[in-house]
């Protein structure tokens, strides 16, 4: 029992990490129809430059995790306007290619910078998050994770639901010709859905690199996995990504516990196909709203 | 009287994809609180010329090759719809297009984009005030809502950006009479109350003389003849062909008509 609640404590956070990290990449699909290939490259960006903050700059922690996400939202709104604005208009494939060298170009400048070895974030997370209950043990890094995770839902719901931008953001992914007809900054919108993407992005790069150390090539390889987890959940809901993260996430853990380990990495991928067959949308892919 | 018109277009041509050629050469003039109707069968160029204004054919590809587009002494042609928006120019686009995924509320949130002071409550009053209808359903996704609510919540959306021009395209398209008749109603109250000018384009060209004070007729990329709303109701050509009556009255066989339109006065 006490394997099965670690198992699925273990499950859930890794999921909710998932799921935040495909956050990002449905907000850029949702208001632009783009997938981001570069979506890992993201991740791994936020990660480094945390690193570079901490052990170069040597900022205390809270201050370089503020910067950290900051030049994450910065980097987002500059990559749009200079590599994505150009190309508004053109078709939909450009500019996933155009993304795809991007990831590229990223990996490059960062091998180039920090290298392709492991490094390691210097322990700063306090001892107290982690929790200890006779055979079940939570490091601190997930219970930090599930804190973080949440914040960030709470303050993007809201953001989402009441807020004009927000609600600009989403009127622009619900119907772009209105929208523009109004007076909705639409390239305003792609820049802050790239921002924001980014930010997220980078805060879990930053966990992540926590969890497993920080290499270019297995941050990159994450943004990989992002698609299961969106698929699954629905291309275009945020909620979805995070359920679609957290089952990913179960499935993964405990294909990892009971079967095999080795496993681990096919079995979501069998189980997603099964679901997209009885729900082609994912999950909470949206309907199409028809009136008969 | 020179200095009542609000909107001047001249002689604009205007050409999709570098190559379809769809106005050749339309001229226009719309006064202050007037409502000007711009009638012609499908086709014309009615939607096209309201695009041309709203800076709407960007995003389509189209652009305004020739003439000018005046509006409050300004050029505004190939502006982008941002700009244009932020003059007072909002275009309440045929099809009614509402986001179809946001609360009626929030469609009508989203007519506030251009404006930097948001009085939400005063504006959302001012619509329910028009539309009575959308108050009960104000929590209701926009895509669950029938077909006269929804030309609601777009003429709605668009009056929050308290337009000086409002540009209307079709707003019976696929109602009931009855519903159309209220629509336009609305519409005459809008543009005596808040001293909205409005260019209406219309299939229903009975209705949309009734309300508008000055009228012009499309064809082929062309405007073939202008006139006030009064003139035009009594002019046979018009009737003839827009309102569905002879000239005697009498009902007319397809054919006649046919023989009848290759001898139409203007071409």
């Amino acid at each position: 029992m006490d394997f099965f609640v670690q198992l699925l404590i273990n499950g859930i956070s890794v999921g909710f990490l998932y799921g935040l990290s495909a956050m990002g990449f449905v907000m850029i699909f949702k208001s632009s129809s783009v997938l981001n290939f570069a979506h890992g490259e993201l991740l791994a960006m936020g990660a480094f430059l945390f690193l570079a903050l901490v052990t170069w700059a040597q900022l205390p922690i809270l201050p370089a995790f503020l910067i950290t996400l900051a030049g994450c939202f910065v980097l987002g709104f500059v990559v749009e306007r200079l590599f994505l604005r150009p190309l508004i208009g053109e078709p939909l494939i450009f500019v996933i290619m155009l993304t795809v060298g991007l990831a590229s170009m990223f990996k490059g400048i960062l091998l180039l910078i920090f290298g392709g070895n492991l490094n390691t974030y210097p322990d700063f997370l306090p001892s107290f998050l982690g929790i200890q209950r006779g055979m079940i043990n939570i490091p601190p890094v997930y219970t930090a994770t599930l804190i973080i995770g949440l914040t960030f839902l709470a303050v993007f719901g809201l953001f989402f639901k009441y807020s004009s931008q927000g609600i600009y953001m989403r009127s622009v992914a619900d119907n772009q010709k209105a929208a523009l007809s109004l007076g909705v900054h639409v390239k305003l919108v792609f820049a802050l859905s790239w921002a924001i993407a980014a930010l997220v992005a980078g805060m879990s790069g930053i966990v992540l690199g926590i969890i497993n150390g920080i290499n270019v090539h297995d941050l990159s390889a994450i943004g990989l996995k992002v698609f299961p987890v969106v698929i699954l959940g629905g291309l275009d809901s945020i909620g979805g990504a995070i359920i679609g993260g957290i089952i990913i996430g179960l499935l993964e853990t405990f294909t990892g516990g009971y079967l095999s380990p080795s496993l681990r990495d096919v079995v979501p991928y069998i189980v997603l196909v099964f679901i997209l067959l009885v729900k082609p949308y994912g999950l909470f892919g949206l309907k199409e709203i028809e009136r008969v | 009287m020179e200095n009542n018109i609000l909107l001047q277009i001249n002689n604009i041509s205007v050409v999709y994809s570098d190559v379809i050629q769809v106005l050749k050469g339309v001229s226009l003039a719309v006064e202050k609180n007037h409502i000007v109707s711009l009638l012609g069968s499908n086709g014309a160029g009615k939607t096209t010329t309201l695009k041309a204004v709203s800076g709407l054919l960007k995003p389509e590809n189209g652009k305004v090759t020739d003439g000018s587009i005046i509006y409050k002494g300004r050029n505004i042609q190939n502006q982008y719809p941002e700009f244009i928006t932020r003059q007072g120019i909002i275009h309440v686009l045929e099809g009614r297009q509402p986001f179809k995924y946001l609360t009626v509320e929030e469609n009508l949130k989203v007519g506030t984009a251009t404006r930097w002071l948001k009085p939400h409550k005063d504006d959302l009053e001012m619509v329910y005030h028009y539309f009575p209808a959308l108050v009960k359903r104000r929590k209701a996704l926009a895509g669950y809502c029938s077909g006269g609510e929804l030309q609601m919540i777009v003429m709605g959306r668009a009056l929050m950006a308290h337009p000086e021009l409002l540009l209307l395209d079709e707003p019976s398209l696929g109602l009931a009479p009855l519903v159309v008749k209220e629509i336009f109603e609305i519409i005459v109250k809008i543009n005596e109350e808040q001293a909205t000018t409005i260019i209406l384009v219309e299939q229903n060209a009975g209705m949309a003389l009734q309300i508008a004070h000055y009228g012009y007729v499309m064809e082929n990329g062309k405007i073939v003849m202008e006139g006030s709303a009064a003139d035009l109701v009594k002019n046979p050509d018009i009737k003839e062909f827009y309102l569905g009556v002879g000239v005697a009255g009498d009902l007319r066989s397809y054919r006649d008509v046919k023989s009848y339109r290759r001898r139409k006065r203007w071409l």
